[in-house]
């Protein structure tokens, strides 16, 4: 590990086609040694692809990249990887079905005679967590480790490789606060160590927590690159837009006495959920927050018919209805928005009408069950474009959109159904600031229209921002319930199962 | 890029000093030029396969003379209707994200069932139970890979075996020979203007499944559920019951193909050493050159009878050129691989 050294990187006149949108144009960066370099930039700046090209994940078309003064050309992550250089990617790809030592030393394993000597790598490993100050166990199978643990994982093997340079991609999009708390930690332990940090981010507090220097990028080119102490949040945002937009703050419409629209009670679900009971009014948007693994996604998913319940009671306006499949949580006026969108939410390959119209194919259909192309059409037509949708064109590939699109064509499909309730399992993951600005307005906008919501997010501002009552959430169970405005510290003490009683 | 920052899309008031709204119009200029080159990116998948097939065809034109004549060209499409049947039925399955290697069998299974009623109940049964056999066997295979969640390939697999096997204990291995010159052979035997009945079954079955495809909830429920299964759930679909419904028909449709053929040897057989051998293959050899995703989500019936068609245009040139079989098969393989490839190579870019 002490071989580790300053590896100064040079990009010079980068640039990055697809299939004729220039990603990257005339891109130059110079990355010192030992620091934290953040890429920031909007959806579709440029940032991503910029990382890629130095973990060699994606070739560029045009300019040179400089490792030690030296031209390099890499055709693929693992030639990288051979001059010291790993990428963590946003999507992780650890092997599932193997165990976080043979992850971490996957293919770089000690040999004896063509037999991998366990018991050596097994000392190994247990140097490598003292000397990172890691924690995890290396037996298990990653296939079952929770985000922030893969992570490890993925940093662990980068520098059980001795890699130099490490390359993170969006690394915290699905880490909560104390995790991404933990990972800063590791980041800077590792750039005290000499090794180099590029840290791909849209999360603007944590660059100018973390890094030394920031690179802006702005639809594939390049703003600036400079030092983190002259940058503030706003110069950023200005830099990434051109232009300070203003930032939004999430207002808050008066709150209602309206009529109760969902309420649940005594649900359960053994092992995931214990004696759930909860009311939401109409206009009224419910958070729900709680660390990972508290139940929040659970419960959003057994409300809406996703998961099985054990007991339980699930009433819509008042009525009793039963609830065993996403089908009868539709009927009863359910809407839900899951927290990947696109493992369970779009089709990718389809089109943007298709995506849209999917739920609720008969308004567009005649009794026979034969499509009116035309009507949905239309009918997409004037949602994507009061969505903002880019590119608002029914029969583009929902594929081609960018994070921010997509998310908002999945709000298509559910408003085109015009829900009681909407459940919203984190809404904004990965969706950049000016998309996520009107994903907010249009939540208090339905929710001012008499829309039920419930909404769970990992970013806790972004619930107490929105939310006229959080519900926080601890091993299954509401372990806390507060109206209106609370501090964030509150929150966390109740998430963390410290502070006062319960009160829910 | 920058030559673009005069474009005058938004047509908005511009910030004086700001190249905000410049931007924007970039923005929008690239946008749409990006979604333009994706639609002839896209073409290129879509109509190079009709691009192929017409070159294919107009080489064996100018090379024998006897290709393109009409009568060549029925006996063509003639020879190729079994498979083309149950090839445009597998689409279905296969945009619905499975597979179905029983085809063959439930062909042949429908086949002996539909000679045993014509020869022991009167050929008018043969008909019903045909169609009635192939439905009921792609519910089986529909159940197997819903209910108890079996691999559908291993599923059809097996019951390949199966329903070959009751196949040959129905004959005891050999030949049940049919009424001749009865309702039962007409089908296979007789011609409309000129045109055999298959070829005409063939083009109905592929015109009501393509227009299935294209038009209605039904067919807009198969693309879903072969492109993302969890979305379609959570969408309220459904999703057993959908494909279910994609097996039954590829069963119903064996079946017919089965009756067909029949029909046109006039005795049911159990050997499944000619083309019942072949069909699955052939069928699903079909789809993929027709440039349908073998994984789903994604493809059409209209491409299954080009993919059909032109590996039948192979053989059927080839053999006039004298060329011999095994040439045949070497030439269809290596297709399917340039074709698939292809393919993926479009939708890598």
């Amino acid at each position: 590990m002490s071989t580790a050294t300053s590896s100064p990187i040079r990009l010079v006149s980068i640039g990055k086609r697809y299939s004729g949108t220039k990603a990257l144009d005339d891109v130059s960066v110079e990355v010192a040694g030992g620091t934290v370099h953040a890429l920031v930039g909007a959806n579709g700046a440029g940032k991503s692809t910029l990382g890629k090209v130095i973990g060699g994940v994606i070739r560029p078309d045009d300019g040179q990249l400089f490792i030690d003064g030296h031209p390099v050309r890499y055709t693929s992550p693992r030639e990288a990887r051979i001059d010291g250089i790993a990428t963590i990617a946003q999507e992780l790809s650890p092997l599932p079905h193997m165990s976080v030592i043979e992850n971490v030393y996957f293919g770089i394993e000690p040999r004896r005679y063509g037999l991998v000597q366990w018991r050596r790598l097994r000392a190994q490993y247990d140097e490598l967590l003292t000397q990172w100050g890691f924690e995890l166990n290396g037996n298990v199978k990653v296939g079952g480790l929770r985000t922030a643990d893969k992570q490890k994982v993925e940093i662990l093997r980068a520098v059980a490789s001795d890699a130099r340079v490490i390359v993170m991609d969006e690394p915290t999009s699905s880490l909560t606060s104390v995790e991404t708390t933990t990972l800063h930690r590791m980041i800077r332990s590792l750039r005290e160590s000499g090794r180099t940090i590029i840290y791909v981010s849209h999360f603007l507090d944590e660059v100018l927590d973390l890094a030394d220097t920031v690179t802006v990028l702005r639809s594939g080119r390049l703003v600036r690159t400079a030092p983190v102490a002259e940058e503030t949040e706003e110069s950023l945002v200005a830099g990434m837009f051109g232009a300070a937009e203003a930032a939004e703050h999430f207002e808050k419409p008066q709150r209602s006495t309206a009529p109760v629209v969902l309420g649940v009670s005594g649900l359960n679900r053994k092992g995931v959920l214990a004696d759930i009971s909860l009311q939401i009014r109409a206009g009224e948007i419910v958070g729900l927050a709680g660390l990972v693994g508290s139940g929040r996604s659970e419960l959003a998913r057994a409300i809406a018919g996703a998961d099985p319940i054990d007991s339980g009671t699930i009433a819509v306006d008042g009525s009793t209805r039963r609830i065993r499949s996403s089908a009868d949580a539709i009927a009863a006026g359910m809407a839900f928005l899951p927290e990947s969108r696109k493992d369970d939410g779009l089709f990718l390959e389809l089109s943007l009408a298709a995506n849209t119209t999917f739920a609720d194919l008969r308004t567009v259909a005649s009794r026979m069950g034969i499509l009116r192309l035309s009507v949905e059409r239309a009918k997409t037509s004037s949602l994507l474009k009061m969505l903002s949708v880019e590119p608002p064109v029914s029969s583009a590939k929902a594929a081609n959109l960018s994070g921010g699109n997509q998310q908002k064509v999945l709000f298509a499909r559910w408003l085109f159904r015009n829900p009681r309730l909407l459940i919203l399992d984190e809404p904004t993951r990965g969706v950049d600031v000016s998309a996520r600005a009107a994903i907010h307005r249009l939540i208090n906008k339905l929710a001012a229209e008499g829309t039920a919501v419930l909404m769970i997010s990992s970013e806790i501002e972004e619930v107490l921002g929105l939310a006229h009552r959080v519900l926080v959430m601890r091993r299954g169970s509401i372990i806390r319930e507060f109206s209106a405005d609370p501090p964030l510290e509150a929150v966390m003490e109740a998430a963390f199962g410290l502070g006062g009683g319960a009160t829910a | 890029m920058t030559s673009q920052s005069s474009d005058p899309v938004t047509g908005g008031p511009a910030v004086a000093g700001e190249p905000v709204s410049a931007d924007e119009a970039n923005a929008a200029v690239v946008a749409r030029r990006l979604s333009q080159r994706r639609i002839r990116a896209q073409h290129v998948r879509d109509y190079g396969i009709v691009v192929f097939a017409i070159a294919l065809f107009i080489y064996f034109s100018v090379a024998s003379p006897a290709f393109a004549t009409g009568q060549n060209l029925l006996n063509l499409v003639n020879q190729n209707a079994t498979v083309g049947i149950a090839g445009c039925a597998v689409t279905l399955t296969i945009i619905a994200g499975n597979f179905d290697l029983s085809l063959g069998a439930i062909f042949v299974l429908s086949e002996v069932l539909a000679a045993y009623v014509a020869v022991h109940w009167g050929v008018w049964w043969a008909f019903p139970v045909a169609l009635a056999a192939g439905s009921v066997m792609g519910l089986i295979n529909g159940l197997l890979v819903t209910k108890l969640h079996v691999n559908a390939f291993l599923a059809t697999l097996a019951t390949a075996l199966s329903f070959g096997g009751i196949a040959a204990g129905v004959t005891h291995g050999g030949l049940l020979i049919t009424p001749q010159g009865s309702v039962f052979t007409f089908i296979g035997q007789t011609r409309v203007v000129g045109v055999q009945y298959p070829v005409i079954i063939f083009a109905v079955v592929a015109i009501i499944l393509q227009l299935v495809l294209s038009y209605t909830v039904f067919g807009r429920h198969l693309y879903g559920v072969g492109d993302n299964r969890n979305a379609a759930r959570l969408s309220g679909l459904k999703v057993d019951r959908t494909v279910i419904i994609t097996f039954v028909v590829t069963g119903g449709a064996c079946g017919l193909a089965g009756l067909i053929d029949a029909s046109t040897t006039g005795s049911g057989s159990s050997l499944t050493a000619g083309l019942a051998g072949q069909l699955a293959l052939l069928a699903i050899a079909g789809v993929a050159l027709g440039g349908s995703s073998i994984f789903g989500g994604v493809g059409s019936v209209w491409r299954t009878v080009l993919g059909v068609l032109m590996l039948g245009m192979i053989t059927n040139g080839f053999n006039l050129l004298a060329v011999t079989p095994y040439w045949q098969d070497i030439v269809r393989g290596l297709l399917i691989i340039i074709a698939v490839a292809i393919s993926l190579a479009v939708d890598r870019r």
